[in-house]
């Protein structure tokens, strides 16, 4: 029998940041040839793991052996001359140069800049593997997944053997992704080995021969993904069973709160950025917004917070048994001061909902601080708040000072989205509430919604999990280059329309 | 493959530190001052060949060897910490301020204007007219650049500085205009025969008082500008904008308003120092009424990481170099570059002090570095 050859090989690596150690004694084996998914909650040091093998980090304990030999990977360079090559969430490309100039970029400096050669070559293995780029277009003119390819395309010019991808579906499309697991496929038959970070079991499934699975840092274990099933690998992850069903009971009386009508919104620059936008937002119901990232689902949500221009349209809030207003032209401050209870969950988190620097209580201010009367502000209230959330929410942090800054996203996010439902709004309005954590948050985090809708609250939720979009939500509107292209029923619809309808673009007339 | 070549662990490595304590965080410093003495000891005996005891105790005396000496010292400190508190506002918004030169000398010369042209009034009222106008001078000279920054995004590092050299040429105007004696291309002390518009010595009965009130209206500027940097809702505004302007609009912040009347507070607090070095100290004016220390005090309120109480110990500390530095090179005819030798390895170690408080810094482990050897 044929003995198996490893192309990666992690004993007992571990890394400590400060008092957290991020990586408890792991082992990992890469197969030569072979697709592996690493797979573990949010915090669970996936990204702390691959970063020590792309040298981004060097371990504090432990042996890594690559094809055998026991290397030190001390920096991204020492990476790359043992063919390793790692894929980052977020791209380290220079927007202003053209695909070429950034493959090339940071290497062989005593070498002349070949720019048709270096193109050939880009083409060569564009053609190999079966991806599609252009080496000449400049970054800034790419899409998310075109700059993705690129990033690919410079690990394997730079000779990668062993590709490291770091959650590279959460910026793409289903058909993206289809794309990209058919490039994974021949990549493996040409003999590469690759580790694949994701969140979506149903790709663990569907791509890789194993599954690693890591816990709170800790090794749980491999497992040949023919021999399992997203159930298994679940319990591996969270280490007892959970439901993946989140419950949606039936909307309660339900009567438009929000309405949005031929809303179109230009940036800086004049692009259209929202494109006639029609749709309500009843009381008591989930309403899901959907589409592909950067489809308008920032400047929709920032529009009717009155953070972002309109140009043309109306967006009308009809409270109950009250006039009803148009809220085109109000800024935050004069939204709040005609009484209008409206929450809003920022997509940036710490650069838009909250203020990194200051501790829960001084977040908690951001709501009240111009509440009370007089010169000075009112700490004690919001303590008291911050107190409650911490324990209710289970936030973990030294304490209601503690910067947020420093906590993990999965507790800054409670911080946030506890704040904005403790001001017990009528509009509750999130982006992408759970993004970025782990399934027991992203849980804690639908409940608390679903508790909104219950209590009659108008629940606008942009996601980017469409099973998640189609359990939890009532009605859902489908969002395409800022237009709307389909308002669906979530109890009917299938993903796959739901696919369709994200790629679904209306010519301008 | 190329193993050999970087199959070794780093040298040094960096990382964070977490939760120092605050003992330990003076010691630090504490460590890196002693270092600081030696180190600047040991270029003492090669540079001039002087026992370093005696420079130091010679630096001591420049600063506090007579009774005169500590006044003058405590003045200077007092004008120093009011510009940095002025800062303290601009900077906990994250908008670096560098025109404290010109919000001096602007509220120097509307303190200059009241000694001249509003004669007759009681020393209190005068004081008070003073006071406000001297603040507004500078108010003004911080309103433009907090204006253009709210509404056009102008750099406001570029915008203060230029503003420096505006107020320094309306200066130049006025000494010629207040040229006394005529030629000196100097205004002389203002007022010397009677002493109008000076500030007055807190009590008349202890003759060394002489810069009471200077102490008084930069320390009640001081506890102030802490009440409401920590405590009012304006200073609340101002943390949120300093962190990100897009949470501060999401809370509903008018962020246009913040950043122009904080710069406009910050300036007029800058004014008083000018103020408080005219009528409170030289009694005179001049474009190098300021003298730098607008800069000075960024150091200041940077080092103090904008706490106006710790900028109290920061400002003494740096007039106590000065003072200690020009009196050594006065006292052994050493050329003054060498003061400021020592003086600038002091503040260099103590500013590093301030990178191992925030990082620690770990060497690679002798075992480790024996079995590199070993292979």
């Amino acid at each position: 029998m044929e003995t198996i050859k490893y192309a990666v090989q992690m004993r007992n690596v571990t890394k400590r940041f400060g008092s957290v150690t991020a990586n408890d004694r792991v082992n990992l084996d890469l197969k030569q040839g072979e697709i592996l998914s690493l797979l573990g909650e949010n915090g669970s040091g996936k990204t702390t793991l691959m970063n020590m093998l792309s040298g981004i980090y060097f371990p504090d304990e432990g042996h890594i052996f690559i094809n055998g030999e026991e290397v030190s990977i001390a920096s991204p360079k020492d990476a790359y001359t043992y063919g390793i090559g790692m894929i980052h969430q977020h791209f380290k490309l220079v927007d202003v140069f053209t695909a070429a100039e950034n493959v090339i970029l940071g290497q062989d400096e005593t070498e002349k800049f070949d720019r048709k050669a270096v193109s050939a070559k880009v083409r060569d293995i564009a053609a190999r593997y079966g991806f599609d780029i252009d080496p000449d277009k400049k970054i800034y003119e790419m899409s998310v997944s075109q700059k993705q390819t690129l990033e690919i395309v410079k690990a394997l010019y730079r000779g990668a053997d062993i590709l490291i991808l770091d959650e590279p579906t959460a910026v793409l499309t289903p058909q993206e992704t289809d794309k990209l697991f058919a490039v994974m496929r021949n990549m493996k038959k040409d003999g590469k080995s690759i580790i694949i970070i994701t969140h979506k079991l149903n790709e663990v499934m569907e791509i890789s021969d194993r599954v690693a699975v890591l816990r709170k840092g800790e090794y749980i274990g491999c497992v040949e993904t023919s021999q399992t099933s997203p159930q298994a690998l679940t319990d591996m992850m969270v280490g007892r069973a959970t439901t993946l069903d989140i419950n949606r009971p039936d909307p309660v009386n339900p009567e438009p709160r929000l309405t949005v009508e031929h809303l179109t919104c230009l940036d800086k620059d004049g692009v259209k950025r929202l494109d006639d936008v029609t749709f309500t937002a009843n009381s008591g119901e989930i309403l899901g917004i959907a589409g592909i990232a950067g489809s308008g689902q920032k400047e929709l949500l920032e529009a009717i917070a009155g953070l972002y221009p309109v140009q043309s349209g109306s967006i009308t809030y009809s409270p109950k048994g009250k006039e009803a207003m148009n809220l085109v032209g109000m800024d935050p401050m004069a939204i709040k001061k005609s009484g209008i209870a409206m929450s809003f969950v920022p997509e940036d988190r710490l650069g838009m909902g909250l203020v990194g620097s200051m501790g829960m209580t001084g977040n908690m201010m951001l709501r009240s601080w111009r509440k009370n009367k007089g010169f000075f502000v009112n700490r004690k209230d919001p303590n008291e708040l911050a107190k409650q959330i911490w324990k209710e929410l289970e936030v973990v942090t030294p304490g209601t000072e503690f910067p947020v800054r420093r906590l993990s996203g999965g507790n800054v996010q409670k911080v946030l989205v506890g704040r904005e439902i403790a001001s017990s709004p009528s509009v509750l309005m999130t982006a992408y509430a759970v993004r970025g954590l782990d399934i027991n948050t992203s849980y804690t985090i639908y409940n608390l919604l679903t508790d909104q809708k219950m209590k009659g609250v108008a629940v606008v939720y942009v996601g980017e999990d469409l099973d998640v979009l189609l359990a939890l939500c009532d009605r859902l509107v489908v969002l395409c280059g800022g237009q709307v292209s389909g308002i669906v029923d979530c109890r009917t619809i299938t993903k796959e329309e739901v696919g369709l309808l994200m790629t679904k673009y209306r010519k301008e007339a | 493959m190329a193993k050999s070549e970087t199959a070794h662990e780093p040298l040094i490595r960096i990382s964070k530190r977490e939760g120092i304590t605050r003992t330990q965080s003076w010691l630090i410093r504490l460590l890196s001052l002693l270092l600081a003495l030696i180190v600047s000891g040991i270029v003492i005996v090669c540079i001039v060949r002087i026992n370093p005891f005696k420079v130091y105790a010679t630096m001591a005396s420049g600063a506090f060897g007579t009774s005169k000496r500590i006044w003058v010292t405590i003045r200077d400190i007092m004008t120093l910490l009011c510009i940095s508190v002025g800062l303290a506002p601009a900077f906990a918004m994250k908008f670096w301020n560098v025109g404290a030169e010109g919000q001096i000398l602007v509220g120097g010369i509307a303190t200059v204007v009241c000694m001249k042209y509003f004669t007759g009034l009681p020393t209190v009222l005068l004081v008070l007219i003073m006071i406000v106008v001297s603040m507004l001078a500078g108010a003004v000279w911080g309103f433009f650049p907090g204006f253009f920054k709210a509404h056009w995004n102008t750099n406001e590092t570029l915008f203060t500085l230029m503003m420096n050299y505006i107020a320094i040429q309306i200066t130049s105007y006025m000494v010629a205009l207040w040229e006394n004696p005529p030629g000196s291309n100097t205004v002389g002390v203002i007022n010397s025969n009677n002493e109008y518009g000076w500030l007055p010595s807190l009590f008349h009965d202890i003759p060394n008082l002489d810069f009471g009130w200077n102490v008084i209206i930069v320390m009640t500027v001081t506890v102030a500008v802490y009440v409401y940097l920590r405590y009012s809702k304006q200073g609340y505004e101002i943390s949120v904008v300093g962190d990100s302007v897009n949470t501060a609009r999401y809370a509903g912040i008018r962020v246009k308003k913040v950043y122009i009347r904080t710069m406009a507070l910050s300036g007029a607090i800058c004014g008083l120092a000018g103020f408080v070095a005219v009528s409170g100290a030289s009694h005179t004016i001049s474009t190098s009424t300021a003298g730098g220390r607008g800069f000075t005090a960024i150091i200041v309120a940077w080092l103090a990481k904008f706490n106006t109480f710790t900028m109290i110990l920061i400002s003494a500390l740096i007039v106590f170099l000065d003072k200690g530095a020009s009196q050594i090179a006065s006292k052994y005819g050493i050329n003054e570059y060498v003061s400021h030798i020592i003086t600038g390895i002091i503040l260099f170690f103590l500013l590093g002090s301030e990178f191992f408080i925030g990082y620690k810094v770990k060497f690679r482990h002798k075992a480790a570095a024996g079995q590199e050897v070993s292979k």
